[in-house]
């Protein structure tokens, strides 16, 4: 890579100043080096310290600069910025009320997340070791443990747009089945309960944006589709 | 100007590994506690973490706490303190079995235990040969555990203050510790959380070096907080230099892939660890490998156009052994490399990782300072775990692994120690009439500044001079320049200037405050670095050589001591290492090698 000029189209809005949103263009010079989104907005804040993102590792782990990217939700850290369009659309992950600039509150994302009880639940007393579990068993866990709770997925959900207060979202659902799918917990009907309702789990008519956006590559509609094929044998 | 106060039984800082960790202890004993963050949770940088935590389950081999205690006093360059290190190697087993039994998703042997892989510097028998202690999930054990540990402390109701930042640390005229000053990031509001315990665990501050394997949110701000508050800090001219992080990009590359067999070659596919450490080979401890790596790019041996990167080898690995166990790490090299590892090396180069230094504690997690004639007596109400504090079991040089056993081990006994001075009687202090002082000072006077340098310049020319003058290698004289213009960047830094000065998620003003906290610790580590005339660990000075009266440059007759580093006047004292074990006998002074 070269040094290059790169133009933004950002969604600024500070409640202590402005009366409503702007879209603010400006460019920024780059360095052969920069390789990512988050270099690059690295590089706007030491121009204009009044842009406002969260951020933390840098390395996709974390799960704080998720914001949506010419359209498409990801995260800034782990997006090439020479394969974006220009001027690179900033605009924050829809759905959820905006603090300022990019940054959204995440209340009603978090709460949703606490409400399918994200936690191993066994209420035998625990042994002096380790609680045994196959390399076949804990294999079930992969694809379900590694979300960062960025909340990409939830908010590329038509059915979380409407219904966040409602519709526990790609992401909790995701965790939901993370905790039905360990052999060592021990609550899977009591989780299947909680999502029996017309919105919690049944909201989803996998439209899959969710795994269209998800930037470690998990599949939350696949884990819905598995919780539904058990809420229908519970059934019959 | 008056603060709102909020009453608790304790407050911690920090919510990463080792806050999270003394949570679960405060939560589940009943006290009213609040935990501060400035990120959610699961955003704190316990979360890149990749390669495992130490315990010595034995699950695929014999092993022993006593083998683990060695490694880690040889490992700390016989620096770390014997009777920390016993207790954090006989509890970690507890630890870590505690953290499988909170749903954390260890990857697995056949008959179903948890799965343990080799790491530098831990060997079995008493430093005979690499041992599998290392329990991890996947490449992600950092991930998995900061997760699980969030869990179980919601469902201990644990009460999070999130994007919160601390700002200093509350004394009164005595000495005790009762609380802290704090900023709702979204609002700007300050209030001061007045308890009976204070905890930090705020992490560390590899942010002071230009390369760094750290987070942005990784500033030291616990530090800088108890530097203010006239707190020394211990041992903080030691600083980890990973060995692989990701060339230009700094991103972290497990040692577990090491670990796995991965292999370091040179600009000629030479395994030049051979030359180095004939025994463990790549496997050394991180100072040695780090140092090795530096040398071969020193002598020309590098690889790429500019010579400055050496490669780590996994090519010979089994794709699927490279897709089960380091599949992050493939992503990494993807990522950040532009290389898939199963088919090409990885470029890497010793990158700023950990800071083994911090704000003394007792193993016990109660902070302690001089105080009369007592070196170690304790601060009243104040206490630490994790990266933040030094117990101190890494000494010179912590080994890989051991940095999530020090946060479980001391983020747990910190919770302890508190619930158990709490039950005990500690009850809440009047708070002094400038309690919030310092705070809103502070937060004035970066508002209101004119004319002075950008917080970007500010941290640019920081970690420059940090980068330049306290890297891998140190020199005598640049470590005397790298003083002087440590203290000017301070200097500069009380005319730093932002532009924006809104209430709101004031990003700005926070990466300000978080570069004074930066430059407490940048401070603390050159004036320390440059007094300490000998080599050991990751301190290694060209004018203290490897010679038949000091092997390794490492002089104990002189040096055998803890630095202590007083902000106030830039001072250092010293205290004597404790060689004493609490039941085994002392790990006698040897030379290191592997």
């Amino acid at each position: 890579m070269s040094k290059r000029t790169v133009q933004f189209s950002i969604y600024r809005y500070d409640p202590d100043k402005d009366d409503a949103p702007y879209m603010q263009e400006i460019s920024v010079d780059l360095e052969p080096t920069d390789r990512k989104l988050l270099d690059a907005l690295t590089k706007l804040k030491a121009k204009d310290d009044t842009i406002a993102y969260r951020r933390s590792c840098r390395e996709g782990i974390c799960g704080s600069d998720a914001m949506n990217i010419n359209g498409k939700n990801g995260l800034a850290c782990l997006t090439d910025i020479d394969e974006l369009k220009q001027p690179i659309v900033l605009r924050p992950l829809p759905g959820l009320p905006v603090i300022r600039d990019v940054i959204v509150d995440m209340t009603q994302f978090f709460k949703q997340y606490h409400s399918i009880k994200p936690y191993l639940i066994n209420n035998d007393p625990p042994p002096e070791r380790e609680r045994l579990q196959s390399p076949e068993d804990r294999e079930e866990l992969n694809g379900l443990y590694e979300c960062i709770l960025c909340a990409c997925c939830s908010t590329a959900c038509p059915s979380f747009w409407w219904n966040p207060d409602k519709f526990v979202g790609p992401a909790g659902l995701l965790a939901a089945y993370r905790f039905i799918a360990d052999t060592r917990d021990q609550a899977t009907n009591e989780r299947l309960d909680n999502l029996e309702d017309p919105y919690r789990l049944f909201r989803c008519h996998t439209i899959m944006n969710c795994v269209d956006v998800c930037p470690k590559g998990l599949n939350p509609t696949k884990a819905i589709g598995k919780i539904k094929d058990m809420m229908l044998r519970r059934a019959i | 100007m008056s603060i709102p106060i909020l009453k608790f039984d304790a407050v911690i800082v920090g919510a990463g590994g080792a806050g999270l960790r003394s949570a679960i202890q405060l939560s589940e004993a009943g006290l009213k506690t609040a935990v501060l963050s400035k990120v959610f949770p699961t955003r704190s940088h316990t979360v890149a973490a990749q390669g495992g935590v130490a315990a010595s389950l034995g699950n695929s081999e014999e092993d022993h706490w006593h083998w683990h205690m060695y490694d880690t006093v040889k490992g700390s360059d016989w620096l770390g303190d014997q009777d920390a290190i016993e207790f954090m190697c006989k509890k970690a087993n507890e630890v870590v079995v505690e953290l499988e039994h909170y749903g954390m998703p260890f990857d697995r042997t056949d008959n179903g235990k948890i799965y343990q892989r080799p790491f530098g510097g831990h060997m079995s028998n008493f430093g005979e040969k690499p041992v599998r202690r290392s329990c991890a999930a996947a490449d992600r054990t950092g991930h998995a555990m900061l997760h699980a540990m969030y869990q179980r402390n919601v469902k201990a109701n644990t009460q999070f203050f999130v994007e919160w930042m601390a700002l200093d640390l509350i004394r009164d005229s005595e000495g005790h510790v009762l609380g802290v000053t704090a900023m709702e990031m979204e609002t700007g509001q300050i209030v001061i959380f007045h308890a009976r315990a204070t905890i930090f665990a705020t992490g560390g501050a590899g942010r002071i070096y230009y390369s760094s394997t750290n987070a942005f949110i990784n500033t030291g701000d616990g530090l800088g907080m108890a530097a203010r508050a006239g707190i020394p800090l211990e041992d903080m001219e030691f600083w980890q230099f990973h060995p692989t992080g990701v060339a230009g990009a700094g991103v972290l590359i497990t040692e577990g892939v090491r670990g796995e067999g991965g292999i370091l070659r040179n600009s000629s596919k030479e395994r030049f660890m051979e030359r180095y450490a004939p025994n463990a080979k790549d496997l050394a401890s991180r100072d040695v490998v780090s140092r090795a790596m530096a040398t071969e790019i020193k002598e020309g041996r590098g690889c790429g156009v500019n010579k400055d990167y050496v490669l780590l080898d996994v090519t010979h690995l089994d794709p699927a052994t490279i897709m089960k166990r380091l599949p992050g790490i493939r992503e990494i090299g993807i990522q950040f490399a532009g290389v898939d590892c199963i088919k090409e090396p990885l470029p890497v180069v010793p990158t700023c990782h950990y800071q083994m230094g911090g704000i003394p504690t007792h193993y016990s997690g109660r902070v302690v300072m001089p105080q009369g004639g007592d070196m170690s007596a304790v601060v009243p109400g104040f206490y630490a775990g994790g990266e933040c504090a030094c117990a101190s079991v890494h000494g010179a040089n912590r080994l890989g692994t051991n940095s999530l056993l020090d946060l479980l081990v001391f983020g747990k006994s910190a919770g302890d120690s508190a619930v158990e001075d709490l039950k005990g009687g500690r009850a809440h202090r009047d708070l002094p009439k400038d309690a919030g002082d310092l705070a809103l000072e502070r937060i004035s006077a970066i508002d209101n500044r004119k004319g002075g340098a950008s917080v970007a310049e500010t941290r640019l020319a920081m970690q420059r001079t940090m980068q330049d003058h306290a890297g891998v290698f140190r020199f005598g004289d640049m470590l005397k320049q790298g003083v002087t213009k440590i203290l000017e960047v301070e200097k500069a830094a009380r005319q730093m200037e932002i532009k924006d000065k809104s209430k709101v998620w004031n990003t700005a003003r926070i990466e300000a405050l978080e570069t004074e906290n930066l430059i407490e610790v940048a401070k603390a580590t050159m004036i320390s670095a440059e007094a300490r005339k000998e080599s050991r660990g990751a301190h290694v000075r060209d004018d203290a050589p490897d010679t038949a009266e000091f092997p390794n440059g490492r002089n104990d007759a002189e040096w055998l001591k803890h630095t202590l580093y007083f902000p106030q006047d830039n001072k250092i004292m010293y205290k004597p290492v404790n060689m004493q074990p609490l039941t085994v006998e002392a790990i006698e002074l040897k030379t290191r090698s592997y």
